[in-house]
């Protein structure tokens, strides 16, 4: 039976060579390998996977298209119920979403629902000439502020809908964390672009440069003719560890370190203008994602030694497991059960160690993982010229501050009914990391595509 | 996009130029500052806001040629645009009727001072301006800034126009007539702004500051501006770039400056050596 074959692997650029470059670093399947891969799928009725999938892809449907070689046609099945397939495939952690309910995936390896997801985007992105079609206009309009995966995801079914969008975007291109934050090497720009380019031909209209709190606010585009509000601004507001010596030079935030990077191009100094420098020696605080995107840049930006700095173990990174296998790879060194408790600098002010201690793991936590105990005495210093602070982020209060009436819980996100993404004014709807706090791309488009549902619902009664 | 529809040499390597942006002009208040990037290639500086016209949707902003950016900026000519113009952003300056008021500005950093000494004398203050320069041929603005002060105190580093010396002894000057001042806003140079905070803190004048930091959004979500206010971290983006000069970590946020440096120094060769190279032909 074809769903014995093992799963096909993804080819990837060489971690050597690739370690020294932007360029994607995993190369996608062939349409031969893409063919072999979807024939694993066994077509089941009651479609577990559909379930994992925080948008609900038809997946047994698309899949089946790869398998018959009908790839455009696949591609469409996907558009049905997916806005950003390209991105999607590329940076959803499958392993916990929809392959994770893969039957196939109880005795053996489950479908490689994400590289095919990917491969048919990619293709219909390369040879495909499916137009989107406008729908007839309904006269609504709803503004999105924020063009991050949630926002867009948002715009793309209000404009499927029938109403005029107009998405506001406080940086010079949408896209949010697909922009500024995930590296140019696990998801390429244009890419991005791509995907955008095609809501503009849905209709979306995007504009950049809009901070809404400082040139617009939320009570002004209600003022002004939008009948309702989307708001998907995001978790862009740095963490620090509030420790001595952070504000050294040579200390980044992620958030600083990533967009100097991937948004301003500061890898391609000076032929871009934006500046980025690492030492010989970078350290990475935090376990997650977006330090192993910092981590991996930092290798690329010429550092020699890059160490991921984590106070619990291997087993608790919160980052996936792909991504901490490919930084291992690349050279990255893990230093977990460890934590900076200062970071020391020169007469200049620019950072020239970490002060750290050892930690073990002691009786598990409200989290339910075993919490990092320092252990006594086990201080030492490490050298770094750069550190990278990845220790998450909270949301932007830009918006939520100068919207009088809109309700936040006590870490500032707004407060949003889980059914329908409402807000405590009518007509004003939030999702994605605002809401939820920093979590993935899909659940946030998800939460967009939900907020869509509901204003469409609320603009009937309008 | 937002077109150049003004520009006047102020003095040498310091350029007014008067830009569309009706949507800023309309939001802008004095203190606030915008981002600019001249070119798609371009990083995003922050230009304090000189001054802005509701009705012509125009912001004006003055540039010195410091660098690459400022470079590309100062040789922008009427007509030309540029890609992104970003703002109003920052806190805007608390405008009230203090009494008497200083409105310290020295070299390209009067211009952001010439709003805040407008809005400060329409609300009723009685305002004496500080200008400093190096040389008399450096100063900036000096009609503008009268029209919009009752007194105005100028000092140059050479001696070459008003008092000799720096702005700390303009306002020595005015201490000598026993005139009572109940707040100062001083902008310029971070060590000049440092000298007249530590020249007003044992007088026990309330002195308030532009931080002119680094930045790179300029909405908050990076922290590239941060300085230390009273022992605490702040984001001179979103918690500024206005703070209690007696209170700033001057002496952190200077070398904070002085961290891209050589890479400054990179691209600023750039755009020299094509210059130098016209200049042969």
């Amino acid at each position: 039976m074809a769903s014995k074959a093992p799963r096909h692997e993804m080819p990837c650029q060489e971690a050597e060579v690739r370690a020294k470059n932007f360029n994607e670093v995993a190369l996608g399947y062939s349409a031969e390998t893409a063919i072999e891969e979807a024939n694993r799928c066994i077509q089941c009725k009651n479609a577990k996977c559909i379930e994992g999938c925080p948008v609900g892809i038809a997946i047994p449907k698309f899949v089946k298209q790869i398998a018959e070689g009908n790839f455009s046609e696949s591609a469409k099945i996907l558009k049905e119920t997916n806005t950003l397939p390209a991105i999607c495939g590329r940076v959803c952690p499958q392993e916990s979403q929809c392959e994770s309910k893969c039957i196939l995936g109880v005795k053996g390896e489950p479908v490689a629902i994400g590289r095919l997801e990917r491969f048919a985007a990619d293709y219909e992105m390369a040879n495909g000439n499916s137009k989107y079609e406008k729908t007839a206009s309904t006269g609504k309009r709803v503004a999105i502020i924020g063009a991050g995966p949630a926002g867009l995801s948002c715009a793309a079914e209000l404009a499927r809908a029938g109403h005029a969008v107009t998405v506001f975007e406080a940086l010079h291109v949408p896209g949010g964390v697909l922009m500024y934050g995930i590296p140019e090497f696990r998801l390429p720009k244009s890419i991005v672009q791509q995907e955008i380019n095609n809501l503009k031909e849905m209709g979306v209209e995007i504009l950049v440069n809009q901070v809404v709190g400082k040139v617009t606010s939320v009570q002004e585009l209600l003022e002004n003719g939008y009948d309702a509000v989307f708001l998907g601004t995001g978790a862009g507001l740095p963490y620090f560890m509030n420790i001595p010596g952070e504000n050294l030079n040579g200390v980044y935030s992620a958030n600083e370190f990533l967009t100097r990077s991937n948004l301003m191009k500061a890898y391609d100094f000076p032929n871009n203008a934006t500046p980025v420098k690492v030492g010989d020696q970078v350290a990475v605080l935090g376990g997650g994602n977006v330090a192993m995107d910092a981590a991996r840049t930092a290798y690329r930006l010429g550092a020699k030694d890059v160490y991921i700095v984590y106070r619990r173990s291997m087993n608790e990174l919160p980052a996936r497991a792909e991504e901490v296998h490919h930084a291992e790879e690349e050279g990255i060194q893990f230093k977990i059960l460890t934590n900076p408790i200062a970071i020391n600098g020169d007469e200049n002010g620019n950072v020239k160690s970490m002060t750290c201690l050892k930690y073990e793991l002691g009786e598990p936590d409200a989290s339910g993982r075993r919490r990092p105990v320092p252990i006594e005495g086990s201080e030492f210093e490490l050298p770094v010229q750069t550190v990278v602070v990845s220790i998450g982020q909270g949301p932007n209060p830009l918006v939520t501050t100068t919207t009088p009436g809109l309700e936040l819980n006590k870490w500032g996100n707004i407060v949003a009914d889980e059914q329908t993404m409402a807000t405590s004014i009518p007509g004003v709807y939030a999702g994605g990391d605002i809401v939820t706090g920093a979590a993935t791309v899909i659940l946030a488009m998800g939460a967009g595509k939900t907020a869509a549902a509901s204003i469409n619902e609320y603009l009937k009664t309008k | 996009m937002y077109r150049v529809v003004k520009r006047r040499e102020l003095a040498e390597a310091i350029v007014l130029l008067e830009v569309e942006a009706p949507a800023v002009a309309k939001k802008a208040q004095p203190g606030e500052f915008v981002i600019v990037r001249q070119n798609d290639d371009s990083e995003r500086i922050p230009l304090t806001i000189m001054d802005f016209n509701p009705e012509k949707g125009t912001i004006t902003i003055v540039i010195q040629e410091v660098g690459y950016s400022s470079a590309l900026i100062t040789r922008m000519q009427e007509g030309d645009s540029f890609v992104d113009f970003v703002g109003p952003l920052g806190i805007a300056t608390e405008i009230e009727n203090y009494g008497t008021v200083l409105c310290v500005g020295g070299g390209v950093g009067i211009a952001p001072v010439h709003p805040i000494a407008r809005a400060l004398k329409e609300a009723g203050n009685k305002v004496i301006s500080v200008l400093g320069a190096r040389s008399k041929d450096l100063l900036i603005l000096e009609e503008e800034m009268r029209a919009a002060s009752d007194e105005v105190v100028i000092a140059t580093d050479d001696g070459s126009y008003g008092i000799k010396g720096f702005v700390t002894h303009g306002i020595q000057s005015i201490l000598d007539k026993d005139v009572k001042i109940d707040c100062i806003w001083a902008i310029g140079p971070a060590i000049m702004m440092k000298s007249v905070a530590n020249f007003t803190k044992p007088l026990g004048i309330k002195t308030i500051v532009s931080m002119n930091t680094i930045m790179v959004d300029g909405t908050g979500m990076c922290g590239a501006c941060r300085l230390e206010v009273d022992g605490q971290t702040k984001f001179a983006c979103v918690d500024g770039p206005e703070f209690d000069g007696h209170k700033v970590d001057f002496d952190l946020a200077m070398k904070r400056s002085a961290f891209f440096r050589n890479e400054e120094a990179v691209a600023y060769d750039k755009i020299k050596c094509c210059q130098s190279g016209k200049e042969g032909k």
